[in-house]
């Protein structure tokens, strides 16, 4: 469980993140949505303890992250920044064999190694794993960085707008694999993840955790918690969901 | 298993090491050789230290057209040798012990930079621009006084910092050289010792910390080892601004992998082949008539310019 308690950021002065309160249960993939500067980020950020509170606390799984050194930190939270982008001239394996630091150490035995290959797999990578990454395409970069955040192996995976530079097939087979991937099982994970497609949020997503302005708006089961009215206050413009196909869709109005 | 390239490097200095030594050598060949040696030994403990301590450097700051030499290190110690002749003068500066001076230009150069990043990345190591930036405007501050220091002084002292402005393999102390080459192993087996944080730690802060990287603990102590390997080769020959920056461009060009375990050593090999063959052109080839730190300064700063200009991946 991840569970934060009063939790305010404060950054030169401004506040970032204000008195936020809240729990996520395991399992399910939990969006987090909002306009620009909400505090998605930070949140996130806050999450993985890289951020200092000026107020608050976080625990993951009973463990404080603001004062766990980065090695327990990472056995608990996998955090995919935004726009991650690495100057060395790493193969695809290369990294996601990264996304196993806190197992291997830098030296990967036979399970790792079976690990990465799964990640590979699971991400459609499989043709691009020796591949260096600056010969890729954005969107196959962005899916290389999210199976090296899998690879973690992690109870939680955080992942910061993972879809901005992907096309509607990749987005798709990333939330299918997350969606998947995040069901009650042997292997299950969760995520909590930064969206701006609301539609994607509509259709994939099993609770909502709706930030504006740092503070927290709504929070709940994505079918409860997310109605026309609360988006359209959110994103401050007509927003309605209407049925299309069998599915949610977000629709100005 | 050691890599291939790694190995025909170290033959490469084997080579060149040879030449050096034995080329056109005459009687006395005992005294000749152990002058050889001497030099010989301080040029490879230079190199390695100015390598290795430049692939780190890089690593750490993610940009692969820096060197320490950019923080100000040189300046610093042209701005001691200045104020050690301006107040003991020309004489007074001769006859001051090797050893003691040794030891306290090493200590301050390695006080100095210590206390520069420890100032400037106590809010967090993701500040290496600001640790750049501030090395740069430091070492022009230093190097405006030096240079207004050496305005008072009479020309011959004026030429005596001249003389200790620039890096000498001619006059190196046997004891200084052998507590650098003591300096110098620590340093190399601690670097290899971390060689796989700095592998993840290349990818930068934002990506190594939520992976597990104690990433703040790393770059310092990554920039302690800098800070040593670069205060010893500087106090023991003088300040060389380029020669990092071919030795770690090359070893990068030639291994072409991201792995320290291999950059480390193959960046310490090629400094000393640098360094070693370039002395070797220069006393047995030209005669004398050039210095190797202007040949070194000359081809680094022509390589510098191509990076810049073919702007490469960093």
């Amino acid at each position: 469980m991840i569970q934060l308690d009063n939790l305010s950021i404060t950054k030169n002065g401004a506040d970032i993140l204000r008195d936020v309160s809240l729990k996520f249960g395991q399992g399910g993939i939990t969006a987090l949505i909002g306009p620009n500067g909400a505090g998605k980020s930070t949140l996130l950020n806050a999450i993985a303890g890289l951020i200092t509170p000026s107020q608050g606390s976080v625990t993951v799984e009973g463990c404080d992250m603001i004062r766990a050194r980065p090695p327990e930190r990472a056995s608990h939270v996998a955090l995919l920044a935004q726009n991650e982008q690495v100057t060395a001239r790493l193969t695809v394996r290369d990294l996601v064999s990264f996304g196993r630091w806190t197992h291997h150490k830098g030296r990967p035995k036979d399970e790792d190694h079976r690990k990465i290959e799964e990640s590979i797999e699971a991400f459609d990578l499989v043709t691009l794993a020796d591949r260096r990454l600056d010969e890729l395409s954005g969107g196959q970069r962005q899916r290389a960085f999210v199976a090296m955040a899998w690879a973690q192996e992690t109870p939680w995976l955080l992942l910061d707008e993972p879809l901005s530079a992907l096309d509607p097939r990749h987005v798709r087979d990333i939330m299918d694999r997350l969606h998947a991937l995040t069901r009650p099982g042997e292997n299950q994970r969760s995520v909590v993840i930064v969206l701006h497609d609301l539609s994607v949020t509509a259709r994939y997503a099993d609770r909502i955790v709706a930030l504006k302005n740092g503070q927290l708006v709504t929070t709940g089961p994505r079918v409860l918690a997310m109605t026309g009215p609360m988006l359209s206050d959110l994103f401050g413009t007509g927003l309605a969901i209407e049925r299309f196909g069998g599915r949610d869709v977000v629709v100005p109005c | 298993m050691v890599d291939r390239r790694i190995l025909l490097l170290a033959a490469l200095l084997a080579f060149v090491s040879a030449l050096f030594l034995f080329w056109n050598l005459r009687a006395p060949m005992g005294f000749i050789l152990s002058l050889r040696f001497t030099k010989f030994a301080a040029l490879c403990v230079v190199g390695a230290a100015i390598g290795t301590a430049t692939v780190l450097f890089q690593t750490i700051a993610a940009n692969r057209m820096l060197t320490p030499g950019i923080v100000g290190f040189d300046a610093l110690f042209v701005f001691i040798q200045t104020m050690l002749v301006l107040t003991l003068g020309g004489a007074g500066f001769a006859r001051l012990p090797a050893l003691a001076q040794f030891g306290v230009e090493t200590t301050v150069l390695v006080l100095a930079a210590l206390a520069l990043f420890s100032i400037l990345l106590r809010k967090g190591a993701d500040d290496i621009l600001r640790l750049v930036l501030t090395g740069v405007i430091i070492g022009v501050l230093l190097r405006g006084l030096a240079g207004l220091a050496q305005r008072l002084l009479d020309p011959s002292e004026f030429s005596i910092v001249q003389q200790a402005s620039f890096a000498t393999f001619g006059a190196v102390d046997k004891t200084q050289l052998a507590i650098a080459s003591v300096i110098l192993v620590l340093c190399l087996v601690a670097a290899l010792s971390i060689a796989r944080s700095l592998d993840l730690m290349a990818l930068g802060r934002r990506t190594a910390l939520p992976l597990g990287l104690d990433y703040d603990r790393m770059v310092f102590v990554a920039l302690g080892i800098v800070a040593l390997l670069v205060a010893t080769s500087t106090a023991l020959v003088g300040p060389i601004t380029f020669l990092g920056l071919l030795a770690s461009s090359l070893a990068h060009a030639v291994l072409s992998t991201w792995r320290h375990a291999r950059l480390l050593p193959a960046a310490a090999i090629i400094g000393a082949i640098i360094l070693v063959a370039g002395q070797f052109v220069f006393e047995r080839l030209l005669g004398l008539q050039s210095t190797l730190t202007v040949i070194v300064e000359f081809a680094g700063g022509a390589l510098f310019l191509f990076l810049v200009l073919r702007r490469p991946r960093l």
